[in-house]
């Protein structure tokens, strides 16, 4: 049954140094404040997986925390380059990354193979693309029955994953609405689960039988953050902050700019700042 | 006629290319607002998908991000992103898939992963996202840029998604049964690849534009189509309803 505690308890008790993570959230739902409170944690060496790194990457590669990442789409969407990534990859600060690269197609079916509990994921892709020749895990299987080639990758199995949703209930069922990504395969791959969310309700009876509700014991714990997806946004309570968005890329394009940034905004921070940022939003 | 910009027509000529019946897998950037021009002109009733799981969504400004929650609010129906990419695009239901691209070869290869070597980049660009299976699934690609020496390249540095290869029946030779780029619509033309070599040759020049100004622009030898003709110029809606769009869309996102 998942425990419903601080993030900072959260946080504490299931993400270790050297863990592999998933912090998910297709442009909606991306749960900053969790990964605000591990940078303040200090948790180090991890191995981060995320579809779109998006600036909650940026952030935690920026500040040290990672030693490896995995991913498909490393963009501030529709605004350009996520600048601390490429001062990593391109300078090595302010540590070197290692990048595992995919497509898109590639890690949606590898979080579900995942959640499914198989060792790697089947689908037709990566056809005439050199991702092939630079990322050892894209590899081929031939189709036992047609004799079609397929692309294969491994499943991904995260030691923790962290998810924001709308709401959960007193017992700690979650329930996500609105764009879903890749949520519920990443918190069903992986050993633990972390979610913050808007609200803490007393029962789901008003909901729709088919909405996507991750049962009370496939959570670890729950931290009630109201605001905890900006500058991302939770469909319902607030929107997406684009403008901050565009202000990132300016922050972000300098190395001191950043670290100022993040120790006002984060080390010198707590979780409770995120509900007086969204107010407006 | 009123005057126009080359990025106006750019947009309306992209949009001209889709049809009312069309199931369009929608990148962001240049073909979002060639896709959402089409629908709130000629083809209402288009299909637009975004690779957040939003399908047959409707938004009433351009979305910044591809999972904008415009785009789910106004979509027929949100799905995950595994059923997105497995059921919708690789299960053959798009019958096109809309692409920009950082680096284009005259095959209509797209690179936008890395300008340089892989592990040592000169420049790093996002990467693939959705692009790689959405060229190879889609029953036909149309892909939209505007023209530089630097985009336009003879050969891409690294190829991000698939498109006729090296020529001719490349695709086929890969096992690919879907059409690949079938049109390719810049800032001063629209290009069509040759039916049998593949690379693209231009059908019809923007009004206005010349030979030269196309060279100076592609980075590859132009060849230009037997019957060479001229984009029609823009109708007076579809400068006002692109107009209209962007302005909504400047007031929305703070601009």
């Amino acid at each position: 049954m998942a425990k419903i505690c601080s993030l900072a308890e959260a946080v504490e008790s299931c993400i270790g140094d050297g863990d592999v993570v998933a912090m998910e959230g297709f442009t909606h739902l991306i749960p900053h404040a969790a990964a605000h409170e591990v940078i303040r944690q200090g948790r180090k060496d991890l191995t981060l997986i995320r579809m779109t790194p998006d600036l909650i990457y940026d952030q935690l590669i920026g500040m040290g925390c990672a030693r490896k990442l995995i991913f498909s789409y490393a963009g501030n969407p529709g605004v350009g380059l996520l600048r601390r990534m490429r001062d990593a990859v391109e300078n090595a600060w302010p540590k070197p990354l290692e990048i595992e690269e995919h497509s898109h197609a590639a890690m949606a079916n590898a979080y579900e193979a995942g959640a499914a509990g198989l060792p790697m994921a089947v689908f037709r892709g990566y056809i005439g693309a050199e991702l092939k020749r630079v990322n050892p895990n894209i590899k081929s299987v031939t189709c036992p029955f047609t004799g079609e080639e397929l692309a294969a990758v491994p499943a991904i199995r995260p030691d923790v994953t962290f998810i924001h949703a709308q709401k959960a209930t007193r017992r700690g069922d979650v329930l996500v609405e609105g764009i879903l990504g890749v949520q519920k395969e990443a918190v069903l791959a992986a050993k633990r689960a972390v979610v913050t969310v808007e609200e803490i309700v007393e029962d789901f009876d008003d909901v729709h039988p088919n909405a996507c509700v991750l049962p009370s014991w496939t959570v670890t714990a729950i931290a009630h953050v109201p605001g905890g997806a900006n500058p991302s946004y939770a469909a319902g309570y607030y929107d997406r902050d684009n403008s901050f968005y565009i202000a990132w890329d300016k922050i972000a394009s300098d190395r001191d700019a950043f670290t100022a940034w993040m120790k006002e905004n984060v080390l010198e921070a707590g979780p409770d700042i995120f509900a007086e940022r969204v107010k407006g939003l | 006629m009123s005057d126009f910009t080359p990025n106006e027509m750019m947009t309306i000529a992209a949009a001209r290319a889709l049809s009312n019946d069309d199931v369009c897998f929608v990148g962001i950037g240049a073909p979002s607002a060639a896709c959402n021009l089409a629908r709130l002109t000629h083809a209402p009733d288009i299909t637009l998908i975004y690779e957040s799981g939003t399908i047959g969504t409707a938004p009433s400004v351009l979305p910044l991000s591809i999972g904008d929650g415009e785009l789910c609010k106004t979509a027929i129906t949100t799905v995950s992103v595994p059923e997105m990419f497995r059921y919708w695009l690789q299960g053959g239901r798009v019958t096109v898939g809309f692409l920009g691209a950082a680096q284009l070869d005259k095959f209509g290869n797209i690179n936008t992963t890395v300008v340089g070597d892989y592990d040592k980049p000169k420049t790093r660009l996002p990467g693939g996202g959705g692009a790689p299976e959405i060229a190879s699934n889609c029953g036909e690609i149309f892909i939209t840029l505007k023209q530089a020496p630097r985009a336009m390249v003879e050969r891409i540095d690294f190829v991000t998604s698939m498109g006729h290869g090296k020529g001719g029946d490349d695709r086929a030779k890969h096992g690919l049964k879907t059409k690949g780029p079938t049109m390719l619509i810049t800032d001063l033309a629209v290009w069509k690849p040759d039916p049998v070599s593949k690379e693209f040759t231009v059908a019809t020049l923007h009004p206005g534009v010349t030979r030269e100004q196309m060279q100076e622009s592609c980075g590859w030898t132009i060849r230009y189509g037997d019957d060479l003709g001229e984009t029609p110029a823009p109708t007076a809606e579809e400068l006002e309803v692109l107009r209209d769009l962007n302005a909504r869309t400047k007031a929305a996102h703070g601009g």
